[in-house]
């Protein structure tokens, strides 16, 4: 017994007393989506400023947007902007306004799993819609074979694959097709998290890949850094100028280009279904959530310091991750919204 | 020899074979797991992984040392508080207690296992959380620590209560008095099923994630003292496996043979450490 | 089940043997008093627990009622919500999973603790329970990358074929769904029912045995039913734990079981379960019904819990013929 209680006391003992560290520790929630250049980025910047840490998790946007409104985190992270609810309850319990700061750019990629189909399938928005609304049932339709002559398409029946958890992929995909489908907009709408009219749910970006991948004859959608990781063949897309556009950093960041121009102040913008003729319809912002008043100066500063960074070496961290960096005006208003912080 | 003497040996061969069969096949497909993290994660388990902070993607190297001391202290944290808990009421229920109070208390402890881990995460979220404002490592060692609780209650009670009548009624007639008949009589005749049982308990908390995620939340550097958020594996491994990178799935592969290497060395020690001078002979 | 108390008859004349022997009575009241505290915190935090689950679901019992348990809906955006094909997910899956997992079990249980030599058996155990330790995400990502093709490419022809117009083999199948999710429940849980149950096994007196051996049984008849009566409450709380464990698995489950909340007698087809949508959902649960209704769903599994106990209980109470209880205490 004694042996015991002099081991525990040990092990307490070695668990409380850490290595001196002064470090300043910030912590942060958010999306999946843009985890690995944000884990990239905080690495970085913890290399030249040893002091500082930025611990991000990569809990969801919802949750990250939860856990700001609580105040256990300092900042959070989200595919999908907060809505006027959501400013207002913030406002609310925390007693201060919250920015948005988009910093990279991401699209989600139709994926399939097809028989003989090694390529990119063209697809159109009547075809996605119809797909996911359950009303077209088998790839040999001619929704899905029009567009596409000289590929062989089975007559078997489809299996929609799709996010079982909430999601800002999810949301930036049915934010699409309520752009593009009125009947998906008044059956199903758009949110992280919607009532599926068909299909499997596939836990996270993985999931959805992993289904598509074992599933014969499926489609689901995925962001496009699964896709071109797990080298799974994805769809090109007809964007709203009629051109079949496969999803890479160009196109992305073209369709981001067309909405700088009308980017609102709080850069609250949804650019699916973008105008450009090079521009891929299924593209989305990622924003960080930052806090418009600090109690803590010194994590105020850091944030700061962060987001002018960011702002100017993070971006050329994106590309080489697949992610597309910020149009050029977008950032030159972002270093103006910094110094709304206080 | 009759033959209805002949058909009940047959059965008696038969049955006995079959339960060797089923020995053998939930031996086998832990043998399997097994070999498929070592398969898959084995590569990635190497010196870096003990030592190093989790490198971003594209870097090679880096390791999930914080992740290993995490879980270390949020075990150490979760069984002081559900193991005397568990134990202690256990004790209560065989030695002391009369039967409504036993078996309300017995239902009470099967309903906390039946709630899922996300559930206890979000308990815990509200209890510990939410009125410091903060994640900390003690919150997850709280969440980890009410689910070991139903384990260690109910089997501390069933072994004490399986001890012999005689053991405790010759104690008793040698003038000892009933907590010092449960200390040195009853529980260390009991000794090993409890042990089992509270092995098994952090056996199963050292694996889960959910109620980690709002709780210890997570933390890419190393977590100081029990108020910080602190990586853990079970979290590594969820955040690398469902991301898109094929050098990070490894490492989650690799981490879960960590953890099972650590259950087992926690096993190990526990079962040596504590067994000397307890003598439990099997009947 | 407590030990009746045997008490220490009173102290002589004596006055100082009084003294001594209450004093020892004292001793054991503050034990009581201890380990009494302890035994009713379990249940003032399941107590606790089942409020603070109640206040969180207000809205959504307000608005739905009664009606939640019967409504099939579940739609974010409409603000609707039903728990229906949650509950019975939950229930089918349990359900294969102990179907599989307690004859297995109880079979590998008795073989380590009564026919293996002392040494195997405790090796084996050991591994055993080292399946406990394997993380949840781990059993789950197992389960897609190898109970799910298995399921599609194996499984499901081998029953589908042969008996496919019953409604429990119907097709399609698409390798998640109810009875993937069964197995690897089922492989999660079997540590639990072994380790417990060969630890009760091995506890049952050696008198026990050797004298229904005497009396002429085979091994297996003195095994079956001598031991293995004597162990049985221990072993039927190794099920219990099992069950437990079953309906509140959460990670593990909602990686292979499709995810789709649907109602079918097949065991091939996706479904869902109340753990498996609230661990995909509540993070990101945006607006107080939708949170309120996913905590709600969280008192349903409560409650289902409760019942299941209940119902097992009863089972137990009413398979014990009287006189028939081994006794040892």
């Amino acid at each position: 017994m004694k042996r015991t209680a002099m081991l525990l006391t040990a092990v307490l003992a070695f668990g409380a007393l850490m290595w001196a560290q002064n470090a300043l520790l910030i912590n942060g929630a958010g999306a999946t989506f843009p985890y690995p250049i944000y884990s990239k980025w905080f690495d970085v910047y913890h290399q030249k400023n040893g002091n500082i840490q930025f611990n991000y998790q990569s809990v969801g946007s919802g949750a990250g947007i939860k856990q700001m409104t609580e105040g256990t985190v300092d900042f959070g992270a989200t595919d999908g902007p907060m809505n006027d609810e959501q400013l207002k309850a913030f406002q609310a319990k925390r007693g201060s306004g919250i920015l948005h700061f988009p910093t990279v750019l991401g699209a989600v990629v139709p994926t399939y799993n097809v028989q003989g189909v090694s390529g990119a399938l063209n697809l159109t928005p009547d075809a996605l819609a119809g797909i996911f609304l359950g009303k077209i049932t088998k790839w040999n339709d001619p929704a899905i074979a029009g567009p596409n002559q000289g590929v062989k398409l089975p007559a078997e029946d489809i299996v929609v694959v799709h996010r079982s958890d909430g999601s800002g992929t999810t949301y930036v995909w049915t934010d699409y097709l309520s752009k593009i489908s009125d009947e998906w907009k008044s059956k199903v709408s758009k949110n992280t998290s919607v009532n599926w009219p068909v299909g499997l749910g596939g836990k996270g970006n993985e999931g959805v890949t992993g289904l598509v991948k074992q599933t014969p004859n499926s489609i689901g959608y995925v962001e496009l850094i699964y896709a071109v990781q797990n080298k799974i063949p994805y769809g090109s897309v007809k964007n709203s100028s009629g051109n079949f556009i496969k999803a890479d950093l160009a196109s992305v960041s073209a369709a981001a280009a067309g909405a700088a121009k009308d980017m609102p102040d709080d850069f609250r913008v949804s650019i699916t279904n973008a105008p450009g003729k090079t521009a891929y319809p299924i593209c989305s912002f990622t924003w960080l959530l930052i806090p418009e008043k600090f109690q803590d100066p010194a994590k105020r500063d850091a944030i700061k310091g962060f987001l002018k960074w960011m702002l100017t070496d993070g971006q050329g961290y994106a590309e080489p991750l697949s992610y597309a960096q910020l149009p050029k005006e977008v950032v030159e208003k972002e270093k103006k919204a910094i110094n709304k912080i206080q | 020899m009759s033959a209805r003497l002949r058909w009940r040996k047959f059965l008696s061969n038969f049955m006995l074979t079959l339960t060797g069969i089923c020995a053998f096949v939930s031996v086998a497909v832990l043998f399997f797991i097994l070999g498929y993290l070592v398969f898959n994660g084995g590569t990635s388990v190497n010196w870096a992984f003990f030592t190093q902070l989790p490198k971003p993607v594209g870097e090679v190297g880096g390791g999930m040392a914080n992740a290993i001391v995490g879980s270390a202290k949020l075990l150490l944290a979760a069984s002081l508080l559900g193991v005397p808990i568990g134990f202690f009421g256990g004790i209560y229920l065989a030695e002391f207690s009369g039967a409504t109070v036993a078996s309300v208390v017995r239902y009470a402890a099967d309903l906390l296992n039946g709630v899922p881990s996300i559930v206890i995460g979000i308990f815990a979220y509200s209890m510990v959380v939410l009125p410091f404002k903060h994640f900390s490592t003690l919150a997850g060692a709280f969440a980890l620590g009410l689910m070991m609780i139903p384990i260690t209650l109910r089997s501390t009670e069933e072994f004490l209560g399986a001890v012999p009548r005689m053991l405790r009624e010759g104690a008793m007639a040698l003038g000892a008095s009933k907590w010092k008949t449960i200390t040195s009589v009853v529980v260390p005749a009991a000794y090993r099923g409890i042990l089992t049982a509270i092995l098994l308990a952090l056996a199963r908390v050292a694996g889960e994630t959910a109620p980690l995620l709002f709780t210890a939340f997570g933390n890419r550097f190393w977590s100081q003292g029990w108020g910080q958020p602190t990586a853990s594996l079970p979290v590594m491994i969820f955040t690398y496996a469902v991301s898109p990178y094929e050098d990070w799935h490894r490492q989650a592969w690799a981490a879960g043979l960590v953890l099972l290497g650590l259950i087992l060395i926690i096993n190990i020690l526990a079962r040596t450490i504590l067994s000397r001078g307890i003598a439990a002979p099997r009947s | 089940m407590a030990t009746a108390n045997p008490t220490l008859p009173s102290a002589g004349p004596a006055t100082g043997s009084r003294s001594f022997l209450s004093k020892l009575r004292e001793g054991d009241e503050i034990a009581r008093l201890i380990t009494f505290l302890f035994a009713t915190s379990v249940v003032l935090i399941t107590i606790l627990l089942v409020y603070e689950l109640w206040i969180n679901s207000a809205l959504a019992r307000q608005k739905f009622g009664l009606h939640f348990f019967v409504t099939q809906v579940w739609d974010p955006v409409l603000d609707e919500y039903g728990a229906l094909p949650f509950i019975f997910g939950t229930l089918m899956t349990s359900s294969i999973a102990l179907l599989i997992a307690v004859p297995l079990g109880i079979g590998a249980s008795i073989f380590l603790a009564e026919l293996a030599p002392a040494r195997i058996s405790d090796t084996l155990q050991f591994f055993i329970d080292l399946l406990a330790a394997v993380p949840s995400v781990i059993y789950g990502l197992l389960g897609v990358f190898i109970v799910v093709p298995l399921m599609r490419t194996v499984i499901f022809p081998a029953l589908n074929k042969p008996f496919g117009y019953l409604p429990i083999f119907k097709g399609p199948s698409y390798g998640v769904g109810f009875f993937t999710a069964g197995i690897v429940l089922a492989i999660m849980v079997i540590p639990y029912i072994i380790s417990v149950s060969r630890e009760v096994l091995l506890s049952v007196p050696r008198d026990q045995r050797e004298a229904a051996l005497a009396l002429g049984s085979t091994r297996w008849e003195s095994t079956w039913k001598v031991v293995v009566p004597f162990a049985k409450t221990g072993i039927m709380g190794s099920i219990f734990l099992a069950l437990a464990r079953a309906l509140g698995e959460t990670m593990a489950v909602t990686m292979v079981i499709g995810n789709t909340p649907i109602i079918s007698a097949s065991l091939f087809s996706p479904g869902d379960t109340i753990a498996s949508v609230i661990a995909n959902q509540f993070t990101e649960a945006t607006g107080d019904l939708y949170l309120q209704s996913l905590v709600a769903l969280g008192l349903v599994l409560f409650l289902l819990t409760f019942i299941l106990n209940g119902l097992a209980r009863l089972l137990i109470v009413l398979t014990t013929q009287k006189g028939s209880e081994v006794t040892n205490r």
